[in-house]
């Protein structure tokens, strides 16, 4: 009990730092770009362009039996670029901020929490960019839109648990930046991002892509935006579980290696 | 009265990097090999110190002897091996001025960026700004990435921000060893003020004459023990004695 008093505490005092950290990454981002900020919209709408494009009319076919194609690629690709991006970046923020915490005392949990929140604004501003495709598409507009918070605060944890693990790994392997890259990649073709599972009858791949808590994340949100329709059981508890065990696991992970991290940096 | 900081029997290992694994591959081989034995050294042994609020405590040594990981473990920044290290009160580190600098940032976000490191909050840089940017001298300069700066004047702003709250405990590392002579009275008469308001400052400084100058106490570090703990005046002869006699040696 004492010792989550003393966390909280701590955690009150060092928000102002996640803030401006998160302000001085996006700042950063954009300083010296003619566009600025537009770019954070401009990026996930021509990605997505290009992936609608290539998806849709040149790899032909894929897209058949998708009712409104494009929303529902591009659902997929912006939830997926949030995992991927927020995942890797916030893998490197420890070894980035090894100066830093070499010098001062900061909870040290700050750079990963603080890499996948800068995620997670990026991908609010790809609404945008989302937004503007349904606009195009005519897709209507349903009630149940509200729900799609739930997906995207259980995918934010999920990836949180995740950046924990792996900023802890990379202090002591490297190897795990090469290894996340395949990983992501191979993980992106099990997402069910450009296609529907159900397309290939094939229940073996079928299963092992229901595997993916990603995939449980997207097709929520889907079901929320695209459909309009109520989340099922399935995808409440799915969403929940994973996210809360990811989250327990990244705590554990991290907070019994982060002792030894300025010994290793 | 209680000590503000009390350091008990604080031991620091390290694992020298020689064996150090850089790679899975590596990892396991060495593993395999049942090589994956680091050559242990201890940068701390059996250290204690205690320090009263008010003290102005200095540390001697030469290099390597410890003198920065004393601080470190004090500051938080290392957990000691074996040993406690207890702190009464909030701490502004100055190790190395400038740690939490961007340098791609201008002085004015640097300003807020460099207080959030230190836990302050917004509200109370912005009263102190005008403070922070008088005290540093760099009116001119404020919205000029940090890249361009000169270190002087990057410790300048450093030393300004973080002088700027009233500290229980005040770490400085070396830092007066920066800057032209004229920052460098003002940054010790900074310090003398707020020692008066009763701050605890622990300083490092190879200059002895400066230690004489501004500690009441202060402590002899060699090969990670305390050789020597008491007063300025006795640990100041004696360890001047020291360098005397391996000079004439040599």
């Amino acid at each position: 009990m004492e010792s989550v008093k003393k966390h909280l505490s701590d955690f009150l005092k060092y928000r102002y730092l996640l803030y401006n950290l998160i302000s001085r990454d996006f700042k950063l981002k954009y300083r010296r770009s003619v566009l600025g900020v537009a770019w954070s919209v401009l990026n996930p709408l021509m990605m997505c362009a290009v992936m609608v494009i290539i998806f849709g009319s040149l790899l032909g076919g894929r897209g058949t039996g998708i009712e409104n194609f494009p929303v529902y690629l591009v659902i997929g690709q912006l939830m997926y670029t949030f995992f991927r991006d927020s995942t890797t970046m916030a893998m490197g923020s420890v070894m980035a901020n090894a100066m830093l915490l070499r010098k001062v005392y900061i909870p040290k949990y700050i750079f990963p929490l603080e890499k996948i929140c800068f995620g997670l604004v990026n991908y609010l501003f790809s609404f945008v960019a989302l937004i503007i495709i349904m606009l195009i598409t005519r897709t209507p507009l349903h009630a149940t839109v509200f729900l799609a918070i739930y997906p995207i605060i259980m995918m934010f944890f999920f990836s949180l648990g995740v950046g924990l693990v792996l900023s802890t790994l990379v202090v002591f392997f490297r190897d795990v930046i090469h290894l996340w890259e395949v990983f992501t990649t191979v993980l992106m073709y099990f997402s069910a991002i450009f296609y529907a599972p159900e397309q290939f009858g094939n229940l073996m791949l079928e299963t092992v892509i229901k595997c993916n808590p990603i995939y449980w994340y997207i097709t929520s949100f889907r079901t929320a935006v695209l459909d309009g329709k109520m989340l099922t059981f399935n995808m409440v508890w799915i969403c929940g579980l994973c996210a809360l065990l990811m989250m327990a696991f990244g705590i554990w992970v991290f907070r019994k290696n982060q002792d030894k991290f300025v010994l290793y940096m | 009265m209680e000590p503000i900081i009390t350091v008990s029997d604080v031991s620091m290992r390290f694992n020298l990097a020689k064996e150090k694994s850089e790679s899975l591959k590596e990892y396991f081989l060495q593993l395999a090999h049942g090589k994956l034995k680091f050559d242990e050294f201890y940068a701390l042994k059996n250290v204690n110190l205690e320090v009263q609020p008010g003290d102005f405590y200095g540390l001697i040594g030469l290099n390597g002897s410890g003198k920065s990981t004393l601080l470190k473990v004090i500051s938080g920044v290392y957990k000691p091996t074996t040993g406690k290290c207890r702190v009464n009160g909030t701490i502004a580190p100055l190790i190395e001025l400038g740690a939490g600098f961007d340098m791609d940032l201008t002085a004015r976000e640097n300003i807020f960026l460099n207080g959030a490191v230190l836990g302050f909050t917004p509200k109370y840089i912005k009263e102190q700004f005008d403070e922070i940017v008088e005290f540093s001298e760099l009116h001119e300069f404020l919205d000029v990435p940090l890249k361009n700066y000169s270190s002087g004047m990057v410790a300048r702003i450093a030393f300004a921000i973080a002088t700027i709250t009233k500290p229980d405990i005040l770490i400085a590392d070396e830092i007066l060893s920066v800057g032209d002579f004229l920052f460098q009275k003002k940054c010790e008469e900074r310090m003398q003020k707020l020692m008066s308001g009763g701050t605890t400052v622990i300083l490092v400084s190879h200059s002895i004459e400066q230690i004489e100058r501004m500690c009441n106490k202060v402590a002899w570090l060699e090969h990670g023990r305390i050789k020597m703990n008491g007063p300025t005046e006795e640990v100041c002869d004696a360890y001047k004695k020291t360098t005397r006699d391996n000079e004439k040696q040599q």
